[in-house]
C-alpha cells in the first residue's frame, strides 16, 4: 500500500508528461481528464455553435430546455440514446457497425499527444506531430466504410467526396507542418539556441509537439511571425487545410445538406450517428490544437518572454516554482483565468436578472443563478497561487482552440459551399505549389539567417 | 450549349446492381430532398459526379384545379388558384380576375387598379425573398435565408392587415377589390419601401461579390435566349439570357403602363445572371410601388358586376407577369355560370422543362443550384 502511494506521489515531484515519466496511475488519470474534458468540450461546443450561429442569423437559437437553452445539449444527448438504432436490411452489419468506431476512435487518439502544458499531456512523442497527422487520417477509412457499408447512394457519393477531399488536403496540410517543424531549428543560432530545450532537439530540429512549444518559447517568437511572412502564410495554409481536413463549411461538401441529404451518415441513425458527430466536433478540436501548437505558442501566454517591472506580490502560499518570474504582467496574465471565469459568472447573473419575472420562469432562472454561481467560484478558485500556477498554461491553450472554434462557427454562418471540383482545384492547384514555394523558401530564409550569423556575426550587430 | 432537340432520352433501365462495377450511376432525387423545393423527383443519371442526363418525375402535388373549376362558379373558382404558386398568391388572383374580366368585357375602377398593382409587386418581393434565401441555402449559405425571412414578414403583415390571410390571401375579386384599404395602407407601404431599400443592399453584401458565390454560380446552367424560347421558357430566367421580354411592358395589362420602370436584363444566361436579375428587379418593383402610393386615386374599389356571371359564349386567353414568369389563363365559356375548361400556364411547369438542358454536363451540385435558380413552386408544376 506505501509502495503503491509513493508510486502515485513519485511523479509529483518530476517535471515530465505522465507517459514520459511512465506513470500508469497518472497518466490513466489524464487520460480520463482529457477524455472527460473533450466529451464537455463538445457538449459546450454543440451550444455555442447553435447560439453564436443563431445571432448571426437574426434569431435566438435554443431557449427551452434550461436557461438560454443551456441543457439543450444534454437533452438531444439522452435523444440520440434512446432513439431506435436503424441498420439497413442491405448494409453489411459488421462493416456498418464498426465504421463510427473507427472514426471515433481516430479522433480521440490523436489528443494523446496534445500538449495543455508542459507537463500536462498524455505523453510525449518524439514523433508526436506525425502521430496527430498520421492518426487523424485514419479516420478517412471509418468515414469510406461508412459510406460503402451504407450499400445505399448517397453515401457511397459522400464517401468517395470524403475520402478524395481529406487524402488531397492532407498533402497541402502536411506542407505546412513542416515548414513549422523546420523552424524549430533554423533561423535559431542568433538567440544562441540550435533547437530547444528539448532533449531530442539539441541538434536537429524536432517532431514532439512539447518540443515545438517549447522552441517558439526558447526563440522568443511564435512562429506564425516567424520569418515574417512566411509563418503566416503556413499557418493560413493550415487554417484553410483544416477546415476541409474536418468537412466543415465551406468545404463540408461530403456531408452537403442540399445535394446528399446527409452524405456518407445519412443511413446512420441514434447513437451512431451521435457517435460521427462527436468525432467530427473532436476533430475539430484536435486540428485546431495542432494549429494553436505549432503556430500560435501552444500553451505559452501572450508575450511569454516579457516580465515587466518585478513587483513584490505578498504571498499566502509559497509560490509552486520559486524560480518563476514575478513581473508584473506575469501577475496580471496570471489573474486571466480567474478574471474570465468571473466574467463568465456576472454574464450569467446579468441574464438572470433579464429573464422573465413569471413563475414559470422560476427554476430556470434559479438554475442560471446557480451555473453562474458555479462559474464565479471556479473564477474565485482559480485566483488561488498555486491553483493559478498549474492551470495557466492549460488556460491559454484552451482559449487559442476557443478562437479558432468560433471561427469555425463564423465560417459556416458566411460562406456558401465549394463545388467539388472547386475544392480539389483549390487543394492541388492553390494549396500545393503554395506550400512546395513555402518550403523551399523557409529553407532558403533560415539558411540565411543562420549562417549569416555563424560566419558573418558581429559584423552585422 | 446542349441543343434542346436533340437531346437522346435517358436509359433508366440500366440494372441497379452492379452500380460499384459501372462508371455510370442512376440516382434518384426526391421526391423527399431537401432541395428540391417541395415535391419534385429528379432521376440523375450520374458518371462519377458528372450529370449524363436527367429526367423529371412530377404530380406528387397534384390536384387537379382545371378541372375542380368545370364544378365551380366563377367566384367560387377564384380562391383556388391562390393555392397553385401558394409564394405569389396574389399574382395568380390577379391574372385569374382580369381574364374574368376580359371575358366579362368589364374593367377594375383605378384606384382598385393602383390596389393591385402594389399588392401584387410587393407579393413579387416576396417571392423573390423565399426564392433568395431557398436558393443560397442550397449552395450553402444559411444565412440570407433568414434575414430574407425576416423582411417578407413584413410584406405578409401588409397582406394580412389588408385581407385576413398571409399566404393564401384570395385578395382581389372579379372587378376590383373586395375590400378598401384599411386606413394608414400608404404610409405602411411607403414605411415598408423605405425599411426594405437597405435590407436588400444586405442581401448583396452577403452573396453578390463573395468570391465562392461567383464560383458556384457563374457559367452554371447556361441557357441561350433562343433556347429559353424554344422551350418556352419566361420570367427572370429568360431576361437573363438577354431577351428583354417582360409582358408587363409588352401586352401591359392592370395600369403597368403608368408606371416608368425598367427591364432588367441578363447576358449569360447563367446562374449568377438570374440571381443578378431578381436583385435587380427587387428594385423595380420598389419603384413601381413608390409610384403607384404616390399616384393612388380616390374612387370605388369595384366595378359593377353581376351578382350572378354568365358571361358570353366564347374563349379567352389572358396572361400575366409572375414573379416566375407568364401566367396564362385560358377559359372558355360556354355561357353558364362555370366555366367549361380552365387551362393554366403555369410558368414554373414550363421552365422546369429547361431542367435537362442546362444540368447536362455539370456535375451533381449544379443541379442543386439550378433547380434553385428556376425558382420553381410544386404546387404551380402540378396544380
Amino acid at each position: 500500500m506505501n509502495e503503491l502511494m509513493q508510486y502515485i506521489q513519485s511523479y509529483l515531484g518530476s517535471d515530465r508528461t505522465p507517459g514520459g515519466a511512465g506513470n500508469i496511475f497518472w497518466a490513466t488519470v489524464y487520460i480520463l481528464l482529457v477524455f472527460g474534458g473533450l466529451s464537455v468540450a463538445v457538449i459546450a461546443m454543440n451550444w455555442l455553435e447553435r447560439k453564436i450561429l443563431a445571432h448571426m442569423q437574426v434569431r435566438l437559437g435554443p431557449m427551452r430546455v434550461g436557461p438560454h437553452g443551456l441543457l439543450q445539449p444534454i437533452a438531444d444527448a439522452i435523444k440520440l440514446l434512446l432513439k431506435e438504432d436503424i441498420i439497413p436490411a442491405e448494409a453489411d452489419k459488421v462493416i456498418f457497425w464498426i465504421a463510427p468506431f473507427i472514426v471515433v476512435l481516430a479522433a480521440f487518439t490523436v489528443f494523446v499527444v496534445v500538449p495543455f502544458g508542459p507537463t500536462h499531456a498524455i505523453t510525449d512523442m518524439n514523433i508526436g506531430i506525425l502521430f496527430m497527422l498520421g492518426v487523424s487520417s485514419l479516420s478517412v477509412l471509418g468515414i469510406v466504410t461508412a459510406g460503402w457499408a451504407s450499400n445505399s447512394h448517397y453515401p457511397l457519393i459522400g464517401a468517395l467526396r470524403s475520402s478524395a477531399q481529406m487524402v488531397s488536403y492532407e498533402v497541402a496540410m502536411g506542407l505546412a507542418v513542416v515548414s513549422a517543424i523546420m523552424m524549430t531549428s533554423l533561423g535559431s543560432l542568433a538567440t544562441g539556441l540550435y533547437g530547444a530545450g528539448n532533449v531530442d532537439s539539441q541538434v536537429s530540429g524536432t517532431l514532439s509537439m512539447i518540443g515545438i512549444v517549447q522552441a517558439q518559447q526558447a526563440q522568443g517568437v511564435w512562429f506564425v511571425f516567424k520569418f515574417f511572412p512566411l509563418g503566416l502564410i503556413a499557418f493560413g495554409m493550415f487554417a484553410i487545410a483544416m477546415v476541409a481536413e474536418t468537412n466543415r463549411a465551406p468545404f463540408d461538401l461530403p456531408e452537403a445538406e442540399s445535394e446528399l441529404t446527409a452524405g456518407f451518415h445519412t443511413e446512420y441513425s441514434g447513437f451512431r450517428w451521435s457517435l460521427f458527430f462527436l468525432a467530427e466536433y473532436s476533430a475539430m478540436i484536435a486540428v485546431s490544437s495542432i494549429a494553436v501548437t505549432l503556430w500560435l505558442g501552444g500553451w505559452l501566454r501572450p508575450f511569454p518572454s516579457v516580465h515587466g517591472p518585478s513587483i513584490a506580490i505578498p504571498h499566502i502560499w509559497p509560490p509552486a516554482d520559486p524560480s518563476a518570474p514575478t513581473g508584473a504582467l506575469d501577475f496580471v496574465l496570471a489573474l486571466c483565468p480567474g478574471i474570465s471565469f468571473l466574467l463568465l459568472g456576472a454574464m450569467c447573473f446579468y441574464n438572470v436578472q433579464r429573464m422573465p419575472k413569471h413563475p414559470l420562469f422560476k427554476v430556470q432562472t434559479l438554475g442560471l443563478a446557480g451555473f453562474g454561481a458555479v462559474l464565479a467560484l471556479i473564477g474565485l478558485i482559480l485566483f488561488v497561487p498555486p491553483v493559478r500556477d498549474r492551470v495557466g498554461d492549460i488556460f491559454w491553450f484552451s482559449a487559442k482552440v476557443t478562437g479558432f472554434m468560433y471561427l469555425y462557427i463564423w465560417y459556416r454562418g458566411t460562406f456558401p459551399r465549394y463545388r467539388f471540383d472547386q475544392l480539389m482545384k483549390v487543394g492541388w492547384k492553390i494549396l500545393l505549389p503554395t506550400g512546395l514555394a513555402l518550403l523551399i523558401l523557409t529553407a532558403l530564409f533560415g539558411m540565411r539567417a543562420d549562417i549569416s550569423t555563424q560566419f558573418l556575426g558581429g559584423l552585422g550587430q | 450549349m446542349t441543343d434542346p432537340n436533340t437531346l437522346s432520352p435517358l436509359d433508366l433501365e440500366t440494372p441497379d446492381k452492379t452500380f460499384l462495377d459501372a462508371n455510370e450511376l442512376v440516382i434518384n432525387m426526391g421526391p423527399q430532398h431537401p432541395a428540391t423545393h417541395g415535391v419534385l423527383r429528379v432521376i440523375l443519371r450520374l458518371d462519377g459526379e458528372k450529370v449524363l442526363g436527367l429526367e423529371c418525375v412530377i404530380g406528387y402535388l397534384h390536384r387537379g384545379v382545371e378541372k375542380i373549376a368545370e364544378n365551380r362558379t366563377y367566384t367560387m373558382f377564384n380562391p383556388y388558384v391562390d393555392r397553385m404558386d401558394y409564394v405569389a398568391a396574389v399574382s395568380n388572383g390577379l391574372g385569374y380576375c382580369e381574364t374574368v374580366e376580359k371575358l366579362l368585357n368589364v374593367e377594375a375602377p383605378p384606384r382598385a387598379q393602383y390596389i393591385r398593382v402594389i399588392l401584387t409587386e410587393l407579393n413579387r418581393m416576396a417571392s423573390h425573398q423565399l426564392w433568395l434565401g431557398t436558393h443560397a441555402l442550397d449552395i450553402g449559405a444559411i444565412t440570407p435565408l433568414f434575414y430574407t425571412f425576416r423582411d417578407r414578414e413584413e410584406i405578409l403583415k401588409i397582406f394580412e392587415k389588408y385581407c385576413g390571410a398571409r399566404l393564401t390571401t384570395h385578395a382581389f375579386r372579379i372587378g376590383g377589390l373586395q375590400y378598401e384599404a384599411y386606413d394608414g395602407f400608404e404610409k405602411e407601404v411607403k414605411n415598408f419601401v423605405n425599411f426594405v431599400k437597405p435590407k436588400i443592399d444586405e442581401y448583396e453584401e452577403l452573396l453578390t461579390t463573395n468570391r465562392i458565390w461567383l464560383e458556384r454560380t457563374k457559367g452554371v446552367g447556361v441557357i441561350s435566349g433562343k433556347d429559353c424560347i424554344a422551350l418556352g421558357v419566361t420570367g427572370p430566367v429568360l431576361r437573363a439570357s438577354g431577351v428583354k421580354w417582360d409582358i408587363r411592358k409588352a401586352l401591359p395589362y392592370a395600369n403597368y403602363k403608368n408606371f416608368d420602370f425598367d427591364i432588367p436584363v441578363g447576358q449569360n444566361g447563367d446562374t449568377y445572371d438570374r440571381y443578378i436579375v431578381r436583385m435587380a428587379e427587387f428594385r423595380q418593383s420598389l419603384r413601381i410601388i413608390e409610384q403607384a402610393v404616390e399616384g393612388i386615386p380616390a374612387g370605388p374599389v369595384m366595378a359593377k358586376v353581376p351578382k350572378v356571371m354568365k358571361p358570353p359564349v366564347g374563349e379567352v386567353y389572358h396572361s400575366i407577369e409572375a414573379p416566375k414568369g407568364e401566367l396564362g389563363y385560358f377559359i372558355v365559356s360556354d355561357g353558364s355560370t362555370q366555366p367549361y375548361r380552365v387551362r393554366v400556364r403555369p410558368p414554373s411547369f414550363v421552365n422546369l422543362q429547361a431542367l435537362d438542358v442546362m444540368c447536362r454536363g455539370q456535375l451533381v451540385a449544379d443541379v442543386i443550384a439550378v433547380i434553385g435558380t428556376l425558382d420553381i413552386v410544386l404546387g404551380e408544376v402540378d396544380r
